[in-house]
């Protein structure tokens, strides 16, 4: 078998093995940690769909993670005060279901991308970064500054949303429904990586002219990628929500983005299992180097340095070798 | 709103714009001269401060604490160019990007580390406080207008030396083509440092500026730095010219907007209502025009039709 | 059903002072190979982007199969069948042989946005890959990727890619620049069979290329087109020697 399928697997079982132990040996801190890595691996899955599969360098995914985490947030807190979103033309009332959130998360998110990514996409290289990266921000002073939802302090959502059938409050249930939403992504990502679309997107990403030569629009190309991108890691910011409870401004801060490219490298660009090694490690760095400094970013950044420069294929790089061809 | 209260807001945002400049002028020498995108500008910023802050404590000195923000950004700057930055001149914009963003997270726990995480304190000197008069019966702030008088000759002596000094012209032929002036003899290695440097010490210096209006303190950098994008963005980058008129139009346009914007929709709605969705409006004004430009002129007012 | 492919008619183009393309007029019959020879400079490259569609005329017109072009863009031409080889080899480094190939059968068949079957078990576009590989030569090498394969497989990889998208013209731009004796003489057959399947409008520097495969050479010099002939005679006009085989001479 192959190293890199082995080490997949491998991933995902340590992933799944971690917190039933702790389930079993009560210790929800632990799950919550797990629950935390799932969550951000699925964030990074999404920008990997843009920079890894597309070669986008999109520094404002903050905006969809945000995005989504309004989402659930607004709907929430409507559910919550028995208030409705709006009573004209139509009466909307707030939910709070996880299958519908979900599902206004990724359609948001989604439509974000649309408008962002049209409007972005029509520059390239180093503006593409920049504008990205500003976009993000104006959601961020924008949610600060607008004050129905919390402004600068967030909105806080006292109780889980709800699964039909699940106890949410549980946080192995809620672990588990995070993991299975993971599988799902992964599983889409890995066969659009294998699809016709995933093959001439690379080529785009590799050479523009070569798309054009047989016949793409590679703008066609990028901004699906860009859409999908935006949709999945929207609804890591509504998982993410719900795990805190909390929604605030900081979900489209550049931090945020940054954190969220650091999944990505760490594990490896372009590897679709890739952010779900980042964000395990970053979570382990977080907790073990965290504990030991409260200036553990330095350490985060020292380390991120040195795979930038040394070990630019992240941890399947340094694993699994070079990506194998799809073939 | 008077119109005093207009031309003073208008004046903020010349001040704002002529900081912004600094900091835009810099990261745009950097990509026009060495194709490199530094988002650790903010970072140098934020030392520039520190510095100024800190030799201000020491020596009570406002002006020494503007020439140690020059050296010591400077010096961050040329530290950091050898160190880390010229591995990063052949490496895809994705790798800049990176790298320099684990700069940031170094540079700031760092900074937090030897000065804690509170607020420094850096007082405008004795001898620019208080407001002057202006004609019109304006009374304005002398710091900020001390500002703006410093921020243009800085913009002016910067025109003057791409244009003129032979450095200037290295400059100009760097960004048009590396490979050629390094076979006509230049020390790009040098001359690259140089120009880090450079964009490095106005960073710095700006961060002193505005540190005596502002807090000193860790991130103060990054959003600037974000809004120095934008305006590179409208500008076109590689212009020193674009990135002025781009700066100048951002600080006009927020701090404007941020004044006017309410004002605006207090003439159709109740006054808290006009203030909450005036602000909101207003905090992304520059973004709307960001995006407007966008629309139009992809590569900026002033930027080359290039990819 | 005409034998002319592809009509350039009086193509100007200038940038600023300098005229790049003065007037041109360039034909390009069924089953020919018409090379474009001159100096460096000459304006060869600018006349192939006019044509493929990268840069826009100030004045005149491409007419590709009858049908007036000049406003398309190279993605459009290229699937009306302009199939392009370039200079600078735009083939996708990171895929293996086999990838591109699927890769240009792919953007023939037009279906790019499909999201969940795997294409590289689609049999039809492994058919059509597989084919033009053993067309030019490369069918042994399927698996290596392609930043492994020597310059001029490369050249033979780039071929085969414009295959797949059943070109009705080829222009090829330079596809000799680089490549070693055996490696040319191997292209050189291979063009030379291709010519069956598609017209090609040949720019190259190669003259021994040029004289062994051109049915006609037309020389640009400054922007213009000086002459236009078989090969002798090119060979023989006085213009032509002057302007640029005159260097060739001691070769």
């Amino acid at each position: 078998m192959r190293r890199e399928t082995l080490l997949n697997a491998a991933l995902m079982l340590l992933l799944l093995a971690v917190p039933l132990w702790a389930h079993v040996t009560d210790e929800p801190f632990t799950i919550t940690l797990a629950t935390r890595a799932v969550i951000f691996a699925i964030a990074g899955v999404g920008l990997n769909v843009a920079l890894g599969l597309g070669g986008l360098v999109s520094l404002g995914h903050a905006l969809f993670f945000g995005v989504g985490g309004y989402a659930m947030g607004i709907l929430a807190f409507h559910a919550q005060t028995y208030a409705p979103l709006i009573d004209w033309p139509v009466t909307i009332d707030g939910t709070k279901s996880m299958p519908i959130i979900w599902l206004v998360a990724i359609v948001t998110s989604a439509i974000a991308a649309l408008g962002i990514g049209a409007l972005s996409l029509r520059t390239t290289g180093v503006y593409f970064i920049m504008i990205t990266l500003a976009f993000a921000q104006m959601f961020y002073f924008f949610t600060i500054s607008w004050p129905a939802y919390g402004g600068e302090d967030g909105l806080s959502i006292y109780v889980r949303n709800g699964f039909p059938g699940l106890n949410t409050m549980d946080p192995i249930q809620f672990f588990a429904l995070c993991y299975g939403l993971l599988l799902l992504v992964l599983f889409i990502v890995w066969r659009i990586a294998r699809s016709p679309f995933g093959l001439m997107l690379g080529a785009a990403r590799q050479s523009q002219a070569r798309a054009q030569a047989l016949g793409q629009v590679p703008y066609r190309l990028y901004l699906t990628a860009f859409v999908v991108s935006g949709a999945i890691t929207g609804l890591a910011g509504a998982l993410f929500a719900d795990l805190n409870r909390f929604v605030s401004p900081t979900m489209f801060s550049w931090q945020t983005s940054g954190e969220i490219m650091v999944f990505v490298i760490l594990g490896g660009v372009g590897r679709v299992f890739g952010p779900v090694a980042g964000a395990a490690l970053f979570i382990v760095l977080e907790h073990s180097l965290g504990g030991l400094s409260e200036f553990w970013h330095i350490y985060l950044g020292a380390i991120l340095l040195g795979v930038v420069l040394f070990a630019r294929g992240g941890l399947y790089g340094l694993l699994a070798g070079r990506e194998r061809a799809h073939d | 709103m008077s119109t005093i209260l207009l031309i003073e807001q208008t004046l903020n945002g010349l001040q704002f714009g002529v900081m912004l400049f600094l900091m835009a002028a810099g990261l745009t020498l950097i990509f026009g001269v060495m194709g490199l995108i530094n988002l650790a500008h903010g970072s140098l910023y934020m030392v520039g401060a520190f510095a100024a802050a800190g030799v201000a404590a020491v020596t009570g000195s406002f002006l020494l604490a503007l020439a140690a923000s020059l050296i010591a950004a400077a010096l961050a700057g040329v530290i950091v160019e050898m160190l880390v930055i010229r591995r990063l001149y052949d490496r895809d914009h994705l790798d800049q990007v990176l790298a320099t963003f684990a700069l940031i997270l170094i540079f700031s726990e760092g900074t937090r580390w030897v000065f804690g995480s509170f607020p420094l304190f850096l007082d405008t000197p004795d001898w620019l406080s208080g407001t002057v008069m202006l004609p019109f019966g304006i009374e304005y702030s002398r710091y900020r207008l001390a500002i703006i008088l410093v921020g243009l000759a800085v913009a002016a002596g910067l025109f003057w030396m791409i244009a003129r000094t032979r450095i200037g012209i290295r400059i100009r032929a760097g960004e048009n083509d590396r490979e050629m002036i390094g076979a006509l003899g230049v020390n790009i290695s040098r001359l690259y440092t140089l120009v880090f440097a450079l964009g490095a010490a106005l960073a710095g210096f700006a961060g002193a500026l505005i540190g005596a209006i502002q807090t000193v303190q860790v991130g103060m950098g990054e959003p600037v730095l974000i809004l120095a994008f934008v305006v590179i963005v409208i500008g076109g980058i590689g212009s020193i010219k674009g990135a002025f008129i781009g700066a100048i139009l951002v600080g006009l346009t927020d701090t404007l907007g941020r004044s006017l914007l309410p004002v605006l929709f207090g003439l159709v709605m109740e006054p808290s209502a006009a203030t909450t969705v005036g602000a909101s409006l207003a905090s992304m004004a520059i973004y709307i025009l960001m995006a407007g430009v966008l629309l139009f002129r992809p590569q900026g007012l002033f930027g080359a039709r290039t990819t | 059903m005409t034998d002319l492919v592809l009509d350039i008619r009086g193509v100007c183009k200038s940038f600023g002072a300098l005229q790049a393309s003065q007037d041109i007029d360039l034909t390009v019959n069924r089953g020919e190979i018409h090379a474009l020879i001159g100096p460096n400079g000459a304006g060869k490259s600018t006349l192939i982007q006019q044509i493929a569609g990268g840069l826009r005329p100030d004045a005149g017109r491409i007419i590709f199969d009858g049908r007036d072009v000049t406003g398309l863009s190279t993605a459009a031409r290229a699937r009306l069948g302009m199939g392009r080889t370039f200079q600078i080899s735009s083939l996708a480094m990171e895929y293996t042989v086999l990838q591109n190939a699927v890769l240009g059968a792919l953007g023939a068949r037009g279906d790019v946005f499909r999201f969940f079957r795997p294409v590289m078990r689609d049999a039809d576009l492994l058919a059509t890959a597989r084919a033009a590989l053993t067309t030019v030569g490369l069918d042994g090498f399927e698996a290596l990727r392609t930043s492994e394969l020597s310059h001029g497989q490369r050249r033979q990889l780039e071929v085969a890619v414009a295959l797949t998208l059943s070109p009705r013209v080829f222009l090829m731009d330079e596809p000799m620049a680089g490549l070693g004796a055996e490696g040319s003489r191997r292209l050189m057959e291979l063009l030379n069979g291709l010519r069956a399947q598609a017209p090609i409008l040949l720019i190259e520097h190669d003259m021994d290329a040029v004289f062994a495969l051109a049915d006609r050479i037309s020389v640009l010099v400054y922007g213009q087109i000086i002459a236009t002939g078989t090969v002798d005679e090119i060979r023989a006009n006085r213009d032509v020697r002057t302007a640029y085989l005159g260097e060739e001479e001691d070769a």
